[in-house]
């Protein structure tokens, strides 16, 4: 609901790959303020956005889903977006919403980000298919590890320039913006989501297929996302990495985009998404090794979804995407939690919020029972963990 | 006679492909004219311009596997599919069961039946349709299942066999059991024979026998084309007479499906080396086929590895440990000297169950041709309780799941209630409690 952003992606490398009609702004912003994105602006822009959305739908061949991006912590991105989220349910409720959210770190520099986070996880857990929750910090440590590793190099030149397809300094000389490199991350996290819908591979994976095999039960749809190789994304001469070391890597919390414990904690399901000359027989041998390092739910003890696409990224020689959907997430979600309940017993900012029309105190307490019913849920399989369930009795049949 | 097949999703479609080009290899190499103009009859029919076109429909749900074997096939240049055989859309089932059957299905119903009613009315006469298949995907399980049923009733006293790849035990698809239960749990209904390649297996076979370093896709297809050319290229059976048979399907059927309640078959066969092998083993028949005995008594599906141990039980036992009991077998004997051979080891009725005689429940069928480079080679289908173990696997981590009703919601989107979940549970229980209860 600012100009700004979009007017400099407009003057970016990008511009022509944007339609200007689909673009949409206002001048004033959200102010970090859930209530004026998602009920001020949801309701002002409503048939703009529908409209938008519309045409972009009408001209795809076959609409296999949508992913929404936007963070957490603001007013827009958080309001806005999880009105547009509800909005593609209304208009395409057949096709699958794969979200990406960025959830602010703990010290942020936005008061109210416990606030719209919350407000807007409920929306998140009611209207999502998929939810990759993404954190500011698991990607700063990445962007910095690489920087590191780039030892001294000019901060300009630590992205391979042919590896990356992102908004910004594409393949334009100048200095690099700090957020360049971590959006790049996310960036290729949705690219290698993508690829097998649009390359060839011996086992496809289409975008419908992750929310089947990842989400056992609706609300429980949040999948923590792990890339490899990260660091070659880096222009340094990092010792190669074998192909057995990259599939470690995707379950070490080193290439974890969220700061979580999943071999701790529980997993409910995994994909693996590899990318480049992989055969099914790599494939195989790696699930085996990983197999009895990782705890999974007593249902689904081999709850493995593997891809094969035959084309690598640019640069590489492979690469793979882990999704875990695994309770690790639930303390990201309390310490949230925890944050929000601090501000909202002192009533702090409330006023903010209920100044803006349709918004009521109400809300503020669904959203907060909601997340603490998704925590239980979480709970509630965490502690089947380590106990040994009996199988469940068989039909028997009479003889 | 001639055999149309019906390829179906993505594995279904490379197996296939892999599965003409075997044929089609294999009945142009030499010079038999007979058993090629047989052979080609069987699967291929002939252009205006002589050139051989498969007599196969493809079908699924996104264009890039279809348009490989398409495009595959055209540049092997020995065969090709029909330029208007194949049926893809831009979306695929998303690995739901219930996509493929419910929405996939009669939303392209007609288009493809009308598909499968052209290359039917091109055969001069049909000897039975075959699906080729995954259970574990959304469009192959689902829309497969579907698409047999209305097969079933446009072609109602036609044979129509399934061939089913099931998936690694560690998972491809998460949601593959129970997509398996409820293509199996149908399937059982409607198909004459369902043949049943393991991935597991086949996997083994590709790293074990094969020495393939790394094993892909197209190699464990190749294997499971060839194990499946060995089965329907041209023979002479018992009572063919000196000439080769006509139809390998209704003969297929008729030697091993012979009670509703049995109709899951499986397939092994000896030998399995790499090509640069060959040229330095001899074979013999004798040798040959006890192994393969050895390996259908032990239910082991490899000629390494095999548990010597294993005898049929003597007396009235009705297991004996580790024995693997058969309803009906089909012994296919390819090579030099097949005339000679002795398979009297496959005709003791200790290996069969007690209601039908072992003269009726084995079938041999001979070629003097050598199929596949080999100089003699043995395929076995097997309608035994070698499925037993994998099947009884499949329907228990399905159950565990449904206890938690995990990933039902996926399906009741699609109009696929709990209930449909239950019958096709107690379907296969039924089938699991008759296969152990043989004797």
């Amino acid at each position: 609901m600012e100009e700004g952003v979009v007017n400099e992606i407009l003057q970016g490398p990008l511009r022509e790959v944007f339609d200007s009609t689909q673009l949409l702004t206002d001048v004033s912003g959200s102010g970090n303020n859930w209530a004026v994105g998602h009920l001020t602006y949801g309701l002002a822009y409503r048939e703009q956005i529908v409209d938008k959305l519309r045409r972009a739908a009408e001209h795809c061949d076959c609409l296999q889903g949508f992913f929404i991006i936007h963070s957490m912590g603001g007013g827009t991105g958080s309001g806005l977006g999880t009105r547009v989220l509800s909005l593609l349910e209304e208009e395409f409720p057949s096709v699958s919403r794969i979200v990406t959210a960025i959830y602010p770190s703990t010290e942020d520099d936005v008061i109210t980000s416990p606030y719209n986070s919350v407000l807007a996880m409920r929306e998140l857990s009611e209207h999502a298919d998929c939810v990759l929750p993404v954190e500011n910090q698991s990607l700063l440590d990445i962007v910095n590890k690489i920087k590191v590793m780039a030892d001294g190099a000019k901060p300009g030149s630590v992205i391979k320039r042919d590896s990356t397809i992102i908004s910004g300094q594409g393949g334009l000389t100048g200095p690099e913006k700090p957020f360049d490199a971590m959006n790049n991350i996310v960036a290729n996290l949705l690219l290698n989501i993508t690829s097998s819908a649009r390359f060839e591979g011996s086992l496809n994976t289409d975008l419908n297929e992750i929310a089947m095999n990842l989400v056992p039960f609706p609300r429980l749809h949040y999948l923590v996302p792990s890339l490899t190789p990260l660091y070659t994304l880096a222009d340094v001469s990092v010792p190669s990495r074998r192909l057995d070391q990259m599939f470690s890597d995707a379950f070490n919390k080193d290439h974890q985009l969220i700061r979580a414990d999943p071999k701790h904690s529980l997993y409910l399901a995994c994909a693996l998404m590899v990318r480049g000359n992989v055969q099914v027989s790599d494939l195989r041998r790696n699930i085996e090794r990983l197999r009895p390092t990782l705890p999974f739910v007593s249902w689904n003890q081999e709850g493995w979804k593997t891809g094969l696409c035959s084309v690598p990224p640019v640069g590489h020689s492979h690469s793979l995407l882990a999704l875990a959907n695994n309770t690790c997430v639930k303390p990201t979600f309390i310490e949230l939690r925890e944050r929000f309940n601090k501000l909202y017993r002192k009533k702090a900012h409330l006023h903010h919020y209920l100044h803006v029309e349709g918004m009521e105190q109400s809300l503020f307490s669904e959203a907060v029972a909601s997340l603490s019913s998704l925590i239980d849920e979480y709970q509630l399989l965490d502690a089947s963990k380590g106990r040994l369930t009996p199988d469940a009795a068989r039909l028997s049949i009479a003889t | 006679m001639s055999v149309v097949s019906v390829q179906l999703g993505q594995c279904g479609n490379q197996v296939g492909q892999e599965l003409f080009d075997v044929l089609c290899s294999d009945a142009q190499d030499g010079q038999r004219n007979k058993y090629r103009a047989i052979s080609c009859e069987r699967f291929f029919h002939q252009t205006d311009r002589g050139e051989l076109e498969a007599r196969a429909v493809l079908i699924d749900m996104e264009p890039k596997v279809i348009n490989r074997c398409v495009s595959r096939a055209t540049k092997c240049s020995r065969w090709s599919y029909g330029s208007s055989s194949h049926f893809s859309q831009k979306q695929g089932s998303g690995n739901n069961w219930a996509n493929g059957f419910c929405v996939h299905g009669p939303r392209h119903r007609d288009v493809v039946e009308e598909m499968v009613r052209r290359e039917v009315e091109r055969c001069d006469r049909l000897s039975g349709l075959m699906a080729l298949m995954s259970v574990a995907g959304g469009t192959g399980s689902g829309f497969g299942t579907y698409l047999t049923q209305c097969l079933r009733d446009a072609y109602p006293t036609s044979f129509i066999i399934n061939h089913l790849t099931w998936p690694y035990s560690t998972g491809e698809v998460i949601v593959q059991n129970y997509n398996s239960v409820l293509t199996l749990a149908r399937l059982y209904q409607l198909s004459d024979a369902i043949v049943v390649h393991e991935n597991d297996t086949v996997h083994k076979i590709c790293s074990q026998l094969l020495n393939i370093k790394h094993i892909s896709f197209s190699d464990v297809n190749r294997v499971i084309a060839q194990q499946l050319g060995g089965i329907l290229q041209p023979a002479f059976t018992t009572h063919s007479h000196g000439f080769y048979s006509r139809s390998p399907i209704d003969e297929l059927v008729s030697s091993l499906a012979c009670h509703p309640e049995y109709k899951l078959l499986s397939v092994s066969s000896i030998p399995q080396m790499p090509s640069s092998s060959i040229a330095f083993t001899t074979f013999s028949w004798p040798g040959l086929l006890k192994h393969l005995r050895q390996m259908l008594i032990s239910n082991t599906k490899m000629e390494e590895g095999i548990d010597w141990q294993v005898r049929p039980p003597s007396g009235a036992g009705c297991t004996g440990s580790g024995f693997n009991r058969s309803v009906a077998n089909l012994l296919i004997l390819r090579g030099k000297d097949v005339y000679s051979t002795e398979t009297s080891g496959f005709e003791e009725p200790s290996l069969y169950s007690s209601w039908l005689p072992s003269v009726e429940a084995l079938n041999v069928w001979k070629c003097p041709v050598p199929f596949h480079k080999y100089e003699k080679s043995a395929t076995l289908v097997s309608n035994s309780q070698a499925l037993l173990r994998p099947l009884d696997h499949i329907v228990a981590k399905a159950w565990n799941m449904f206890a938690s009703r995990a990933y039902i919601h996926q399906y009741i989107r699609y109009g696929i209630s709990e209930e449909d979940f239950l019958d096709g549970f107690t379907a296969l229980e039924q089938v699991i409690s008759s296969y152990k209860q043989l004797c």
